[in-house]
């Protein structure tokens, strides 16, 4: 079975900046896989070379085996949910669904049948007539859904989909996207730049900076074995140790990663001083400074916490700090 | 069913036929379709125009032979020298002080229309003063000429107000002046002067009211609030802001007035602007180079003008 | 004390915008007047009586007629011609960056930006050089030319509120061009497009300075109006005929207006 959508040597330049600079990848299909990543990091361009909305300056790219270079985006088997969710002002919510099939000459009627069964499908049932500039924005987004998914495409494109929602919706839509992704066994690429998203729904990630994919993995490894300092630090907010400090912490001089998570005040250990902490409600995030070195802990909520200006011992089990070799 | 046939594949095969050949190419190649959307606008607004225009140019460097009255088709300097007799400056002179006399009325009335319709209309008031301001921009040049030729009449609607009101003497003694009077309304300079201020007005208004509405409302406060008098406030904080606006507006005022050869002569005396030197020069006296080498005038003028414009950011409020 | 002049100063400005905009409506309002007048020799206010026979009089002209019609055809023709190039010009304009876009901007606001004048005589002695006789094609040539602008002023403002990932998601949906054009661009500006092309069809119907460059012997209203204003030798037709434009040139504008006032605004660069 060939890959869903394969990368190799991918690159694409606009003028001397690389936005995508020699990428390889690999999605499976019915993955749900995410591209993670700042602004700039060339996740959303990766997006726009499979859409076809973008073509590459250098490389080849394949979706489901076929060669995808020179084929315009009308010709691919692909649909795309925008970050602004791109809804036609000027046909309401049903026509904008079933726009896909108007375009493939499916009848009226069945067309129209298809997109309520889509609708209900994103629990907008009956909201055919109405017009995009009546709805909220998380219905918007549910309509956008609907009009890719409608088509059946072979992969769904994602691009930032949940950022203009706020906190409550955006995790109600992260369970329900990953639901709707296993029930119809698409194969889902979505582009974000909030960790907890891409860790959360996630089968496996791409983390993007300049241009490059600098890990890929499932959430487990990306969190837990990250392979250099960006993404230890990107993904979860790790602290990076320095090889000096891991040294002076009894380890090789190698770059390592620790999680906050995983540090834990003890009357025994490297002496560190609290210079600030924050209330978070589950937990205390307290700051440290360990030989002029910043250090987050996360202390369990319940226990006691030291106030600024106090020394405290800190421990960790071996297995935690996370080697990156000495030249992460 | 064809439907889900064709979902097997993950690349759908071509639309094929002309259209969808056109489209892929246009796809693949932008710039093919950028050539294909410029190519006739720019046949028709580069050559046509842009080569008419070049023709004019290239004419005003050739002149008339004063016996034959034919044009001699050779580089001469001869003609805008011409331009140089008192005659003739004294046209362009003429032309540029009303130009810059109709701009400042035209500011000053424009401003209180501008400043409380970007103000202080709100909802449908806002589009009484829009249409307010449009209406008059888009109707008739001519019947609004026409207007002016009926109130200025000797025994139009304006000497019958002041006639009511006892003050027929004003009238009379103001066109007894030099320069601007004359033997009515409607034969005197001053007459030419507020049929320019009234076509043109709108042009001045809708850039000034562009510009004051991007001034922040609490701007004003701001100066009110370290005591500024509202003069002060004007003065120092809503002129400076409103300018580019206003000088974007006497762009077209200025531009308008030099170009203009229907209304002094319709409104005014005998003596001549650009517009009708330029009319005259084509027509009976068939003196095209000259003719052409007049065009020029306004064309250097405007040139300048944008530049300096430009230079204080005017171009914005357009 | 402070807040007293915070509404003194309204007031007075109130006064002056509202003086100002009567300043600009008051003229046009006389017109209608004078189309009622029985006197016919002269100018004279307060008119010596009323009338409706002018009207009449006018109906039965066939010069009037003749003027009219040259005058609707040149501003249909002039309107197609110009909807046709300004929409191009815009598409290419919003929808591509590339080097020149600065200067086709300007070199489409050029024929309205300079004087009438210059665009007139340029063409005629264009015309001149390249013997072209002069006819409704030459009069329709130099109308289009100004028209283009306005068309690419309502569209373009529109182009730019369009959101760009419509036109992408319509190909991602699986349509061509050609059928995005259709299916999205087309309903999505078309409403720009008609106020455009209204707006020329105005400024081509009103027309005078440069037409009396390209036209020859043809009479378009305008020129008609010219004549009379000029020398005038029927008043009261002319009277008659200056209300009925002031009205046929009111309704486009309206319309407009209407069909853009959510969110851009119709060009003011007219003329």
């Amino acid at each position: 079975m060939p890959h869903a959508v394969s990368f190799q040597k991918v690159s694409r330049h606009f003028g001397s900046v690389r936005a995508v600079d020699a990428v390889d990848l690999e999605v499976e299909p019915g993955e749900f896989f995410a591209m993670l990543g700042p602004s700039g990091s060339g996740k959303t361009t990766c997006l726009r070379l499979i859409a076809g909305f973008e073509q590459p300056t250098s490389g080849h790219i394949e979706i489901f085996g076929e060669t995808a270079e020179g084929v315009p985006p009308y010709r691919r088997n692909v649909n795309t949910v925008f970050q602004d969710y791109a809804l036609f002002p000027h046909l309401n919510v049903a026509d904008n669904v079933a726009y896909g099939l108007m375009i493939r000459g499916v009848g009226g009627t069945e067309r129209l049948r298809e997109a309520e069964a889509a609708l209900e499908m994103v629990k907008l049932p009956g909201y055919g007539a109405r017009k995009p500039g009546e709805l909220s924005g998380g219905q918007r987004q549910r309509v956008a859904l609907a009009r890719a998914l409608v088509n059946k495409p072979k992969v769904l494109l994602l691009d930032e989909p949940l950022g203009a929602l706020d906190l409550k919706l955006r995790e109600q839509m992260q369970d329900e996207l990953r639901l709707l992704q296993k029930s119809l066994g698409i194969t889902f690429v979505f582009v974000t730049h909030d960790q907890g998203e891409a860790l959360s729904m996630a089968d496996r990630i791409a983390v993007f900076n300049h241009g490059r994919i600098m890990q890929t993995g499932t959430p487990e490894e990306i969190y837990r074995r990250p392979k250099t300092r960006f993404v230890a630090d990107f993904v979860g907010s790790s602290n990076v140790l320095s090889p000096a400090l891991t040294q002076r912490l009894g380890g090789p001089a190698e770059w390592a990663s620790l999680r906050p998570e995983d540090i834990r005040l003890s009357t025994e250990g490297a002496e560190a001083v609290v210079t600030a902490t924050s209330f978070l409600g589950s937990a205390t995030r307290v700051t440290l400074d360990l030989a002029g070195e910043k250090l987050t802990v996360l202390h369990p909520a319940g226990a006691p916490v030291p106030a600024p200006g106090a020394k405290v011992r800190i421990a960790w089990d071996k297995a935690a700090l996370h080697l990156m070799g000495p030249e992460a | 069913m064809s439907a889900s046939a064709l979902k097997a594949t993950a690349i759908l095969p071509g639309r094929g036929g002309i259209g969808g050949a056109l489209s892929d190419a246009f796809w693949r190649k932008p710039t093919l379709l950028l050539f294909v959307l410029l190519t006739p606008p720019l046949l028709w607004l580069g050559i046509i125009y842009l080569g008419s225009l070049f023709a004019l140019l290239v004419q005003s460097f050739f002149s008339i032979d004063e016996f034959s009255g034919l044009v001699v088709r050779e580089f001469t300097l001869k003609t805008y020298g011409e331009l140089l007799r008192p005659a003739n400056l004294d046209i362009i002179v003429r032309t540029l002080t009303m130009a810059a006399l109709v701009t400042i009325a035209s500011a000053i009335l424009a401003f209180p229309i501008a400043y409380f319709a970007a103000r202080y209309a709100k909802g449908r008031w806002k589009a009484v003063f829009y249409l307010g301001v449009m209406l008059p921009l888009w109707s008739s040049y001519l019947v609004k000429v026409y207007a002016w030729k009926l109130i200025l009449a000797k025994e139009g609607i304006l000497t019958w107000i002041f006639d009511k009101l006892h003050l027929t003497v004003l009238i009379d003694s103001w066109l007894a002046l030099p320069v601007v009077g004359g033997n009515s309304l409607s034969v005197s300079p001053t007459g030419t002067f507020l049929v320019f201020v009234y076509v043109w007005l709108p042009f001045m208004i809708l850039p000034v009211q562009a510009a004051l509405e991007r001034v922040p409302s609490n701007l004003l406060e701001a100066s009110a609030d370290l005591g500024a008098a509202p003069r002060q406030t004007f003065l120092n904080v809503l002129l400076p802001l409103a300018l580019p606006g206003i000088i974007a507006g006497s762009i077209f005022t200025f531009s308008l007035t030099l170009g203009d050869y229907i209304i002094p002569q319709i409104v005014g005396t005998s003596h001549l602007y650009i517009g009708m030197a330029v009319y005259a020069h084509q027509g009976t006296a068939g003196n095209i180079p000259l003719a052409a080498a007049f065009t020029v005038v306004p064309v250097v003028i405007m040139g300048i003008y944008l530049w300096l414009a430009k230079r204080a950011g005017a171009f914005d409020a357009l | 004390m402070r807040s007293d002049r915070h509404t003194r100063a309204p007031l007075r400005l109130k006064i002056a915008a509202g003086i100002g905009l009567a300043f600009l409506h008051l003229p046009i309002l006389l017109i209608f007047l004078y189309a009622f007048t029985t006197e016919e020799k002269s100018y004279q206010f307060p008119p010596p009586g009323l009338t409706l026979k002018w009207f009449a009089v006018t109906w039965n002209r066939p010069d009037v007629w003749e003027a009219l019609g040259l005058s609707v055809r040149v501003a249909s023709i002039s309107t197609v011609v110009a909807l046709t190039l300004g929409t191009l010009c815009a598409a290419a304009i919003s929808q591509t960056r590339f080097f020149g876009r600065e200067a086709i901007s300007l070199l489409v606001i050029l024929p309205i930006a300079l004087p009438g004048i210059i665009t007139g005589i340029s063409l005629r002695s264009a015309f001149n050089l390249a013997e072209i006789p002069f006819s409704f094609w030459t009069i329709v040539l130099g109308h289009a030319t100004f028209c283009v602008v306005v068309v690419y002023n309502n569209a373009v403002a529109r182009f730019r509120r369009m959101s760009g990932s419509l036109i992408e998601a319509s190909m991602d949906l699986g349509a061509d061009g050609f059928q995005t054009f259709r299916h999205v661009i087309l309903p999505n500006i078309g409403t720009a497009l008609l106020a455009g092309g209204m707006l020329a069809f105005a400024l081509s119907f009103d027309e005078v300075i440069v037409t009396t460059f390209t036209a020859g012997q043809q009479a378009t209203l305008p020129i008609w109006m010219l004549e009379e204003l000029v020398r005038p030798r029927q008043r009261p037709v002319t009277n008659v005929v200056a209300m009925v434009v002031v009205l046929v040139t009111f309704l486009p504008i309206l319309a407009a207006y209407y069909l853009t006032r959510d969110g851009d605004q119709i060009s003011g660069q007219g003329k």
